[in-house]
């Protein structure tokens, strides 16, 4: 058909404008740049505190590249398009009538299904390896219905434990966090855990959902009211970073954090030792000490708000006003 | 007169006389029980927006407080209540009312109907956003004040009640968004319904516009999804008021089943949002570029591919939380998958614009923003459909940027894109070009300014929903406050634009933008029941440079002739 010649022409027209070499050269300057984008990625993580973190900012560098690739291929297109296609005043004419074009929506089909194929790869392989490196791997969930108490069913997988330390008990409640290691008589708010050990937890919430976060950790885990919750990772770098609850709790949800020390297994020993003799004390508690002094003094207290739990008498008590990476 | 227009007509001596009350020129109408669709679809449009400025407001009042560090602005109870309401308000009575609005005065007039398939019906579903849009507000002024449980509104929080009351803030959000459920129901089976049955002679699927396909693909979504988010309203309404326990661990229920059910509908919802807004770009830019949409029948069947993708990838909102390693690997190949139809989709938008001949107009100027910040999106949002990564962002202000890209960037660009387009065709007249231009640049500057600074602080690893943080946040949170603030500026010159055009524009002809569609053979605004004839259609939409002519006969009657 003559209609269909034309518009055949027309797409030539348009899509020979630039020179195939000009392409050539605009993509492989998209893939530099993207390529240090790619690179820029991993300065804008918090420190890389534990062996997940690697992988995890590995996988983000890698996705914010070809991320970057994509959106300055279109955005450079459509920029163009605005800049240098725009019609003039009096011109009522309109542009070429192309409806359409096997060969590129093949192509512009294909792509993406190979770049998905090739993420979720990535992606999963990712996720297995910290399912290797941890045992927060499938059949490590406990499935609904267990509750804390109910005796640990065996799992067929589970890797024997080549730690020397028992799983940390970490109780969550509205609104603070401590942890308890049970083989050492140690109750604390503030987490200590050993570098270059894999630290494994028992995750248990006595109110509502909270979220166990650690950004330099870049794990993060739900933790559900009547359910215990095997999780572990191993950090390999020694610091003070901070713990978040990242599942929204309710009124004093935001103040709910608390800080991280990683330390070589020695101080870690002589911390445990050391807080075992320490009495018990009321730990610095934001929520109840804010709730507190609210209905005390006149200041209006808003909305409603649920009674925070008294702060935790634990051995070892730590500082909002302590430092932090 | 065609046989098919007598058909359509009813034969009710009363329905014919109705046009007198509802003459165009009767602004009375619009606090009426009108039944016409044009009358509804204003309604919708003007309620919801008045809704999305109070929603913006509670927005502005939450970026004071964030603009330090410390919880000092407001308690931290009103401001879980602010995000809570402010979530609440943009989706369920600013968003989906919105585009409810669109597809009611849009959809006939595009396929050559007369009015929606159940008008009664129509102006039902319309007149409950009011209602519990009233009980959703009236939650603000009862003891203890409204829901402060996000506006997911995941139990146990959710079921806390600190006050003791029966009628507290989460029992009457509760109803409001069942309500609302209702409501959206009533709409989809009527929109979905007129697609299918009421299409003009010779509008068969292909030769219908983009935009009808996305409202259905999305209103299918509704049917289908909608009735899984009621029932979970339902249930942990009975749980809260009644002492059920469903959801409440403590007397053996299941907190996560409640994220099922919640999340089975609202990430769906996403798309329900999002559609039509794909529907406009593929309307706007054929327009403002000269050309043919382009890969047409590809464009419109990935819309039903995403309807179809998005019921299977709900489980990527909860990566993080009390689900399975196999769960989070399924569902983070199925997330993937859906970008393969939207980048199609992306592509083409491209493409139709390239070697046009383009006109920047307002309405083209947010399409391309909209579709500029939605590029952004897609691609942040295929970062989250990765488990690994996301278990990092989950929960944090990633996330909230990533979203607020889409329903602000690209879903609330669309619709001032959409408003701008058809405004002559609502009103009759013309809009101010000036004005229009700044409110875009305002507003593509605010949204930019507030939402980018929140990926980096996400990845920093700020959760979202925190009314005090830590000081190292500080920096980027005061540049999305200034950006946040500027946003709520850029409605201003919006409102003074349309408020003064509709009342002293420039008269607008029946197509001011030589577009192709059967709205645009009829009078600006078009007269009730909208077509003196019904079309018969004989060419695909979208013939620009053809000069092929879209129908056989003239739609608007002899008057016209």
């Amino acid at each position: 058909m003559n209609t269909e010649n034309q518009r055949t022409s027309d797409l030539n027209r348009v899509l020979n404008r630039r020179s195939i070499l000009g392409l050539t050269a605009l993509a492989a300057a998209n893939l530099a740049i993207s390529y240090w984008m790619g690179q820029q990625a991993y300065s804008w993580m918090p420190p890389q505190a534990s062996a997940e973190s690697v992988l995890v900012d590995k996988l983000f560098s890698f996705m914010t590249a070809i991320g970057t690739f994509i959106f300055i291929g279109v955005i450079g297109t459509l920029l163009y398009s605005v800049v240098f296609q725009r019609a003039a005043k009096y011109d009522s004419t309109d542009g070429p009538p192309i409806e359409g074009n096997l060969w590129l929506e093949v192509v512009w089909t294909a792509v993406p299904i190979m770049l998905i194929i090739w993420i979720g790869t990535v992606s999963y392989s990712t996720y297995d390896q910290m399912s290797l490196l941890s045992p927060f791997a499938p059949q490590e969930m406990k499935t609904p219905g267990t509750v804390p108490g109910d005796k640990k069913e065996s799992v067929p997988g589970d890797p024997e434990p080549t730690q020397t330390f028992a799983p940390i008990e970490v109780h969550s409640r509205q609104w603070a966090w401590e942890f308890r290691y049970p083989e050492d008589g140690v109750s604390s708010t503030e987490l200590h855990l050993p570098v270059n050990q894999r630290a494994r937890f028992k995750l248990t919430s006595e109110d509502v959902l909270h979220g166990f976060f650690v950004p330099a950790f870049r794990v993060k885990q739900d933790i559900v009211p009547g359910r215990e919750i095997d999780f572990s990772f191993t950090p390999i770098r020694e610091g003070r970073y901070r713990l978040r609850d990242s599942e929204y709790s309710g009124t004093y949800f935001a103040a709910n954090q608390t800080n991280v020390v990683v330390e070589s297994e020695e101080e870690y020993r002589q911390w445990l030792l050391a807080a075992a003799q320490n009495p018990p004390t009321a730990a610095e508690n934001v929520a109840f000490e804010s709730f507190s002094r609210a209905v005390e003094g006149s200041i209006s207290l808003g909305w409603a708000t649920v009674r925070p739990a008294p702060a935790p008498i634990v051995n070892y008590t730590s500082s909002e006003k302590d430092s932090y990476e | 007169m065609s046989d098919a227009s007598v058909e359509v007509r009813s034969p009710d001596p009363q329905a014919s006389r109705q046009p007198e009350p509802g003459a165009p020129d009767n602004w009375r109408r619009f606090f009426t029980f009108s039944t016409d669709h044009k009358v509804i679809g204003i309604q919708y449009i003007v309620t919801a927006f008045i809704f999305f400025l109070f929603g913006g407001l509670l927005a502005m009042v939450m970026r004071g407080e964030l603009i330090t560090p410390e919880a000092d602005l407001v308690d931290r109870t009103v401001y879980n209540g602010l995000f809570t309401m402010h979530g609440t308000i943009m989706l369920f009575m600013w968003t989906f009312p919105m585009l409810n609005g669109l597809a009611n005065y849009l959809v006939p007039l595009m396929i050559g109907a007369r009015d929606m398939a159940f008008p009664r019906l129509n102006a039902a579903a319309f007149w409950m956003v009011p209602v519990f849009g009233i009980i959703l507000i009236a939650s603000f002024f009862i003891p203890g004040g409204p829901s402060q449980s996000g506006w997911w509104a995941y139990p146990p929080v959710s079921l806390q009640n600190p006050t003791g009351n029966l009628i507290n803030g989460q029992a009457l959000w509760l109803l409001a968004v069942a309500l609302s459920g209702v409501s959206s129901i009533m709409g989809a089976v009527n929109i979905v319904t007129t697609i299918f049955r009421m299409r003009a002679p010779g509008m068969g699927w292909f030769k219908m516009p983009a935009f009808c396909w996305t409202v259905l693909s999305a209103q299918m979504i509704q049917l289908i999804g909608l009735p899984a988010l009621t029932a979970g309203a339902v249930m942990l309404l009975l749980d809260l008021t009644v002492g059920t326990s469903f959801f409440d661990p403590t007397r053996g229920g299941d907190p996560v089943l409640y994220q099922h059910f919640f999340w089975f509908y609202s990430h769906p919802a996403v798309y329900v949002i999002v559609l039509p807004i794909f529907g406009v770009f593929s309307e706007v830019f054929p327009v403002y570029a000269r050309k043919p949409l382009f890969g047409y029948p590809v464009v419109v069947v990935s819309s039903l591919m995403i309807t179809v993708l998005s019921l299977v990838v709900w489980v990527h909102h909860m990566f993080a939380s009390g689900t399975p390693g196999w769960m989070r690997m399924l569902f983070m190949f199925t997330t993937m998958a859906i970008s393969i139809p939207t980048g199609i989709k992306v592509f083409a938008w491209v493409a139709t614009v390239w070697g046009g001949k383009l006109r920047l107009t307002t309405a083209m100027l947010f399409a391309l923003g909209g579709l500029s910040t939605f590029l952004f999106a897609g691609i942040t949002g295929i970062m989250l459909s990765s488990a690994p990564f996301d278990i990092h962002v989950n929960n944090t202000y990633f996330v909230v940027g990533h979203f607020h890209y889409v329903i602000n960037g690209a879903v609330v660009m669309g619709f001032y894109a959409a408003i701008y387009h058809w405004f002559p065709k609502m009103t009759g007249r013309m809009y101010y070009e000036g004005l229009g231009k700044l409110h875009f640049a305002l507003t593509f500057i605010g949204i930019n300014m507030i939402f980018l600074p929140m990926h980096p602080l996400g990845l920093l690893g700020m959760p979202r929903r925190v009314a005090s943080y830590d000081p190292e946040f500080a920096f980027l949170n005061v540049i999305a406050s200034l950006g946040g603030f500027l946003l709520g500026v850029s409605t201003l010159p919006f409102i003074l634009n349309m408020l003064s055009s509709w009342n002293q524009g420039e008269k607008a002809g029946n197509n001011p933008w030589r577009a192709i569609g059967l709205e645009w053979l009829v009078s600006s605004p078009p007269p009730h029941e909208n077509f003196e004839e019904i079309p018969v259609v004989v060419s695909p939409p979208y013939g620009y440079g053809s000069n092929e002519p879209l129908v056989s006969n003239n739609p608007a009657g002899e008057a016209l002739a």
